[in-house]
């Protein structure tokens, strides 16, 4: 292609804010009149954050009022509470999700380290070992993605009553990481993929073994990848709801804060006001580790998905 | 680029400490009221009736129950003089989920040590488990000096006894508003008969829908009624008929229960009679049980068949009492001579038999316990809460409703009937009966629904 | 338990951790040293062994016990697949799963691309990107309690003086429109789509989030060569962007696919399956643990898998082909 002026629109230097080249979905939208595809992105933001807005606001709100009237009016009568929250998190109350924030903690941090960890071994091992049945193990690993929790609930159960671990945390953490496995290992798998193979053999020629290629070459390179995947592993742990209630079960002991929220609508039906403020305590620290880690997130997840 | 990274580096600063303040919150919490409410103290009980029990310090016995807040308070306080006089520690747990955690854990020989058993039918889907143990003598020696043999049969199996009943609730109950019906000259109505006028009359004279009722709880929507089915059918075919029918000795389908199915039709599927207070006929799918009643506080409605928990559910400060703004009446029977009485119960339902557990067993089964529980109902939720245990000292029962439920419950000439669908197997009486009750309030015929329940019965 | 004791478990379970896997790959580096050549099956072996205890074992013991009855006594080999394509329950069951997989990943993904398109290089993309995120953060069980108060109900009788106030936010719009307001998880079969429609509000932050990485990545000289060629917007979105982003539409589509067959919380926390609502998750959970028929059970998680397998072969043949590429 031959140097033609980017835009013979414009008289004078390239305007394009991106710098001189332009991506596909820039150009779209440039046609696309600005202010419409503003005014429509701005109607997809505010329609998504509605309902969690809503809810939000009825966290701060006395619970009389909420059976009243919609969250919409304290625009126009304004009357704010801690209280909901006060009884979401005192020990006092039976209702308080305190003690299980701590045990969300507990249970989410191995619970994102061990399947984090060995499915890297066994992601290298895919993509850098030759061994016998590679391809047909790698498929079925990756195919077991499809058995749902629920049918490994009993057999599981008794395995963990069997070897003692039944009503530790040991259960619902060895439970995450075989769960978590499938999807971490073909994920990982295809970061690996993408380093170029000529590092990898230089290293063996330099006569490296693999643990320290491991070591040395794969891991810092896939820190992204591995950032990625932690977070999204993190979320669905923290997020668990079936896991914690059949392995951890509700004591308070174990009980992470999903299961404290279940039980949070009580017998006494749909108590928003606690409801409200629980779902938000819940939310607050998945929401932080999301916020503060997004852009590994985005750079991780493309990373496994876009080829050539 | 730096820029970025210096915003980046404040996000993840400020989210850690947010975070860190969060979890050190839940931290200094739980050290603090690590051993349970705080709460009224324990009533003084003397430590000598426990000293059979010998000393259990150190050990600990597991509950596991449905029972959430606010009911689970008072037995947490109900077991507080066992933990202070013998030293062993209660763990009380509870979910919503109970139903089918428990059958899960006992399958796979997880069973906690206690568990609170609302069902004879679940009872026996546990027992068949085979990880349910006897329950000791002393308790059956309880049993049989504090209750009737029907309810040691409850808790029985196929001839071993193994659980003893733990708290009743009577379920033949209208709840109204005594001064509403004193503002319009209104009778408690004595037979079903007058039960029908009475709502006729509420309908033209009073400008509001004589009946309100809810029926929504999550995966167990459709339970109340079932209850009302129950008690017509034990009005419309007497207690034999009943007996037959819970047994599966007539079919579901025949003709007594589609009777009874269409009494209950003509007030729950009557626009001109529900719902108070939510709408039409459908919106008694989408009410909340809890809520069910409410309306009758505000002058929404007059009527609310529900069991005597019910109480529970008004706010605080509500006046239930005989004149005051809530009460309830027996709900009546085709005769003035005819009482017929549903009600239901738990059991206590053990899976070991280690020394502590049997200790509590008998504590939980004796009439200490049972006054204990009921003080602290009194105490904590304003009642709710009565047994068939003989030894209960009624006097105890300060609220109203818990002395009509006891009246009603220990009346010699009472026919008391245990809760059909607790009695059904699992999959008509936790699943089909329930299913095609609420799909029956939102349009179904009787005809459909009892046809598809009966063929649900495995 | 103290809060200290359960925080030193977890730092001793991960010391442990640490411990075993540094010791096994000390032995495999040791022996690597000493020219031992298979050194792969340490790698991937507990990660083999966890998966082959967790998920294939019950698995193989779910598809055995689907061709018993509900008792677990006696065979009665299709019987129970039987009964799900006839019961007219099952089949609405069966309904709804197909509706959630079809409706959800489409949608969503068309919202996720939308979006991703229009605040492409915008100011305050990032935060714009972050709301619709938001949402995937939340768990199901949190998303379910925002979109029930969403739906809330109250009823309205345009005859009577006092109707109580909407506290739903969509019923309250419709009322505000002068419509009359609607029991959302009541009416089957559109209940459905509500419940979907929660779903949709989580999936599209994935969506989105994928996609806008993919179309940042089609190399520019191809946009340039299209805009040189005087394309419209439109044309260029359906000649160069689509095809362009395709092997990560067909992930997204399929993800989010597989994440519908497998949904339980959501249906259970909003509906509990009532009303008609129902889905195989759902339903598995229902008749193993409160119906007490696991073999019916156990016929609908093979199932789940049956429904699932066309989505991961398509899958893999992607790879497959990307690989080849």
């Amino acid at each position: 292609m031959s140097a033609v002026p980017v835009d013979t629109a414009t008289v004078g230097p390239p305007t394009t804010p991106q710098g001189p080249r332009e991506t596909a979905a820039a150009a779209a939208r440039r046609r696309l009149s600005r202010p419409w595809a503003s005014l429509a992105a701005v109607v997809l933001a505010v329609l998504w954050t509605i309902p969690t807005l809503g809810l939000l606001v009825t966290s701060f709100r006395p619970a009389a009022d909420i059976n009243k009237t919609g969250w919409w009016t304290v625009l126009t009568d304004p009357r704010f509470t801690l209280e909901n929250y006060e009884t979401v998190l005192s020990s006092e109350s039976s209702q308080s999700l305190a003690p299980s924030i701590v045990n969300s903690v507990v249970i989410t941090v191995p619970a994102v380290v061990l399947p984090m960890f060995l499915a890297t071994l066994a992601a290298y091992a895919f993509a850098w070992m030759d061994f016998r049945g590679r391809n047909v193990l790698f498929i079925a690993v990756f195919a077991l993605q499809v058995v749902p929790i629920q049918v490994t609930l009993i057999p599981l159960l008794s395995l963990y009553v069997d070897i003692n671990v039944s009503g530790t945390f040991w259960a619902v953490w060895l439970s995450h990481t075989m769960f978590g496995l499938p999807l971490a290992v073909f994920l990982l798998h295809n970061f690996m993929q993408e380093i170029p193979r000529e590092l990898i053999e230089a290293a063996r020629v330099d006569g490296a073994g693999h643990v320290t290629i491991f070591f040395r070459l794969m891991l810092p390179m896939l820190k992204p990848a591995i950032a990625a995947l932690g977070i999204y592993q993190f979320l669905w742990v923290w997020n668990d709801l079936l896991v914690a209630l059949t392995f951890a079960g509700s004591s308070r002991d174990l009980a992470p804060m999903t299961v404290s929220l279940l039980n949070l609508t009580g017998t006494r039906g749909s108590q928003w006001f606690l409801l409200s403020a629980g779902a938000f305590v819940s939310i607050i620290i998945p929401a932080i580790v999301f916020l503060s880690l997004q852009r590994y997130f985005v750079r991780g997840l493309l990373a496994g998905s876009v080829k050539g | 680029m730096n820029g970025m990274r210096k915003r980046r580096n404040t996000t993840t600063i400020a989210a850690t400490a947010a975070a860190l303040a969060l979890v050190l919150t839940a931290c200094s919490d739980d050290d603090g009221g690590g051993g349970g409410d705080g709460g009224t103290a324990a009533p003084t009980v003397d430590c000598a009736d426990f000293e059979s029990y010998g000393d259990l310090s150190g050990k600990t016995v597991t509950i596991y129950t449905g029972i959430v807040d606010p009911e689970d308070k008072p037995y947490i306080e109900s077991f507080k003089p066992f933990e202070e006089c013998t030293g062993a520690k209660v763990d009380y747990q509870a979910d919503k989920q109970f139903e089918q955690q428990i059958v899960v854990r006992a399958e796979a020989g997880n069973p906690p040590d206690i568990a609170i058993v609302p069902q004879p039918g679940l009872l026996a889907q546990l027992v068949a488990t085979g990880k349910v143990v006897p329950a000791p003598d002393a308790v059956a020696a309880n049993v049989d000096e504090f209750w009737g043999e029907d309810w040691k049969a409850l808790g029985s199996v196929d001839g071993t006894f193994y659980a003893a009943p733990s708290g009743a609730s009577v379920k033949s109950l209208v709840w109204y508003s005594p001064q509403e019906f004193e503002a319009n000259g209104w009778e408690v109505p004595t037979t079903l008969d007058e039960l029908k006028t009475l709502s006729d009359t509420i309908a033209a004279d009073s400008g509001h829908k004589p009946w309100c009722a809810g029926i929504g709880s999550d995966a167990a929507t459709g339970w109340p009624v079932t209850d009302w089915m129950e008690d017509f059918v034990l009005r419309v075919g007497g207690p034999d008929a009943y007996d037959q029918w819970v047994n599966h000795e007539i079919a579901f389908n025949s003709e007594i229960p589609t009777q009874a199915l269409d009494a209950v039709g003509e007030y729950l599927k009557n626009p001109e009679y529900v719902n108070g207070g939510f709408g039409d006929v459908s919106s008694i799918a989408t009410t909340a049980f809890q809520d069910g009643g409410l309306p009758i506080l505000d002058g929404q409605c007059s009527l609310h068949r529900q069991a005597s928990f019910y109480a529970a559910n008004f706010p605080q400060g509500t006046d239930i009492s005989e004149n005051g703004q809530i009460f309830a009446f027996y709900l009546p029977g085709a005769t003035t001579d005819e009482k017929p009485v549903l009600g239901a119960g738990e059991f206590v339902t053990a899976f070991s038999d280690r020394p502590e557990v049997q200790a509590l067993l008998e504590f939980w089964s004796s009439d200490t316990w049972a006054n204990l529980k009921a003080q602290a109902s009194v105490d904590l939720t304003n009642g709710g809460w009565i047994t068939a245990n003989k030894g209960l000292d009624p006097s105890i029962l300060t609220n109203p409703i818990d002395q009509l439920s006891a009246e009603i419950l220990l009346d010699e000439n009472a026919v008391f009937r245990f809760d059909g669908s607790d009695m059904m197997p699992a999959a008509v009486g936790s699943n089909a009966f329930w299913k095609e009750a609420t799909n029956w309030i939102t349009g179904q015929s009787t005809k459909d629904a009892l046809d598809k329940i009966e063929a649900a019965w495995p | 338990m103290e809060v200290a004791d359960k925080l030193v478990t977890m730092a001793v379970a991960l010391v442990a951790f640490a411990a075993v896997i540094g010791a096994v790959l000390l032995v495999v580096h040791l022996l690597e040293r000493r020219g031992a050549r298979h050194v792969a099956w340490w790698f991937v072996g507990p990660t083999l062994l966890l998966i082959a205890v967790g998920l294939v074992y019950p698995a193989l013991r779910t598809i055995w016990r689907s061709l018993y009855d509900a008792a677990g006594t006696s065979f009665v080999g299709l019987g129970n697949y039987t009964d799900i394509f006839t019961s007219g329950d099952q089949l609405v069951v069966l309904r709804n799963t197909v509706l959630w997989v079809l409706v959800t990943p489409f949608v969503a993904t068309a919202v996720g691309l939308v979006y991703a398109i229009l605040v492409d290089g915008a100011r305050g993309e990032a935060a714009a990107k972050a709301l619709i995120f938001l949402p995937m953060a939340i768990s199901f069980v949190g998303a379910s309690i925002i979109w029930k108060f969403m739906y809330e109900y109250r009823f309205f009788d345009p005859d009577v003086e006092n109707n109580p106030n909407q506290i739903g936010f969509i019923n309250q719009v419709i009322v505000w429109l002068g419509g009359s307001p609607q029991n959302f998880l009541l009416d089957s079969p559109w209940n459905n789509f509500f419940l979907i429609a929660v779903m949709i509000w989580i999936q599209a932050g994935f969506a989105m989030t994928i996609l806008s990485a993919a179309i940042k990545a089609i190399p520019a000289e191809i946009v340039e060569a299209a805009r040189l060629d005087g394309v419209s917007p439109l044309e260029m979105f359906r000649y160069v962007t689509v095809p362009s982003i395709r092997p990560t539409l067909i992930v997204v589509l399929t993800t989010i696919a597989i994440g519908c067959l497998k949904v339980f919380d959501i249906v259970r926390t909003m509906t509990a399956g009532q009303f008609g609502t129902s889905v195989v998750a759902n339903e598995f959970y229902t008749q193993s643990f409160s119906a007490n028929n696991k073999g019916l059970g156990a016929a609908l998680a093979v199932l789940l898998f049956v429904l699932v397998v066309p989505i991961i072969v398509y899958n893999v043949r992607q790879l497959r082909k990307a690989d080849h590429r």
